[in-house]
């Protein structure tokens, strides 16, 4: 550990308290389950191993926290999220570009599905037909 | 009547991060690396059939079956397999047992690498700064957090998990137990007390 990041942690222990939950439930809303899943699953099919998983989120988290972000954690699966994609991306897997063009399709997709239907891709108004094919 | 276009309601909407998440999953199941049923099979395991109650088990097996407790302590990874835990692979499991002399408290203090096959997802905690940096420099004053106070002359003795080795902590079995079944026993095994944050309590048996 270099100097600032000891003061950082002596920071921490000292003046941050820990937050604390009961048994309460595993994912506060279903999207962290989802980028949860998503790294299981590349994990098991051998896309990156543990260690580097584990490498991928210290680093995100370590950095996030260097910059002044939250020091309750509670921006966790966020920071997965990032790690996730910017292990893809150091992997050759996907670009900034990509995501970028595939969520904003997610998110117009989502606005014109009528309430109560599933949200699929196909409904984005402005999706090319045919297979995304772009990454 | 009037000729809106758009009378319809906006009832869906996904957040920025929402968006973001299908928008990878997409692009893994297009490449082939994930099958979307697998990704649901894999959410309803760690809500619904991993979690602490598992490494109760193992503990109160502990406590109940001295040759278990020896095979635990030597490889602990084959140990849970016999009780049916484990099976994703790569990591190892390593069982620290609590002694009248040394307590242990588990961390990881780069993220949040934690024994998955015996104790589910970590707890909100485990995974915060506070926690991660207090563990390893003060570890007497966080337990104490958790309302737990031990003795001046127990040890204590952090474990630092690794993405290949992941820590779990067997309790000392309380007095006041004797003859108990193996199952009352794990009723009062928590999971902070697999963790180190907290105690076994004759009192929250079942």
């Amino acid at each position: 550990m270099n100097p600032p990041e000891t003061d950082l942690a002596a920071a921490l222990a000292a003046d941050t308290p820990i937050p604390r939950d009961a048994e309460g439930p595993i994912f506060a809303e279903p999207w962290q389950a989802q980028a949860f899943a998503l790294v299981v699953a590349l994990q098991n099919k051998g896309v990156f191993s543990a260690d580097e998983w584990a490498q991928a989120l210290g680093a995100e988290i370590r950095e996030a926290l260097a910059a002044g972000g939250c020091r309750d954690g509670s921006d966790y699966y966020e920071r997965w999220c990032e790690a996730l994609e910017h292990l893809l991306i150091a992997k050759g897997l996907a670009s900034h570009t990509s995501v970028d063009a595939l969520a904003a399709s997610w998110a117009r997709a989502a606005e014109a599905t009528p309430h109560g239907k599933p949200i699929r891709l196909e409904n984005d108004p402005l999706r090319p037909a045919g297979p995304t094919a772009i990454a | 009547m009037g000729g809106h276009h758009h009378d319809h309601d906006h009832d869906n909407h996904f957040t920025a991060i929402e968006a973001r998440v299908k928008a990878l999953e997409t692009l893994m199941v297009e490449k082939g690396y994930v099958d979307p049923a697998a990704l649901d099979a894999i959410i309803d395991t760690y809500e619904t059939k991993i979690g602490p109650r598992d490494g109760a088990r193992v503990v109160a097996r502990a406590w109940t079956d001295p040759a278990f407790a020896a095979r635990l302590k030597a490889d602990g990874t084959a140990a849970v397999a016999e009780l049916g835990y484990g099976g994703r692979g790569g990591e190892h499991i390593v069982a620290c047992f609590n002694t009248p002399e040394e307590h242990n408290l588990i961390v990881c203090t780069l993220c949040s690498c934690y024994p998955w096959p015996v104790l589910g997802l970590p707890p909100v905690w485990y995974k915060s700064p506070p926690y991660r940096a207090k563990a390893v420099i003060d570890p007497r004053g966080t337990i104490a957090d958790f309302g737990v106070t031990l003795p001046e002359n127990q040890r204590i003795r952090v474990w630092d998990s690794t993405a290949e080795t992941r820590f779990m902590v067997i309790p000392m079995r309380p007095a006041g137990t004797e003859g108990w079944s193996e199952e009352k026993l794990a009723s009062i095994v928590s999971r902070d007390s697999m963790i180190g944050t907290g105690l076994p309590r004759v009192e929250d048996a079942a």
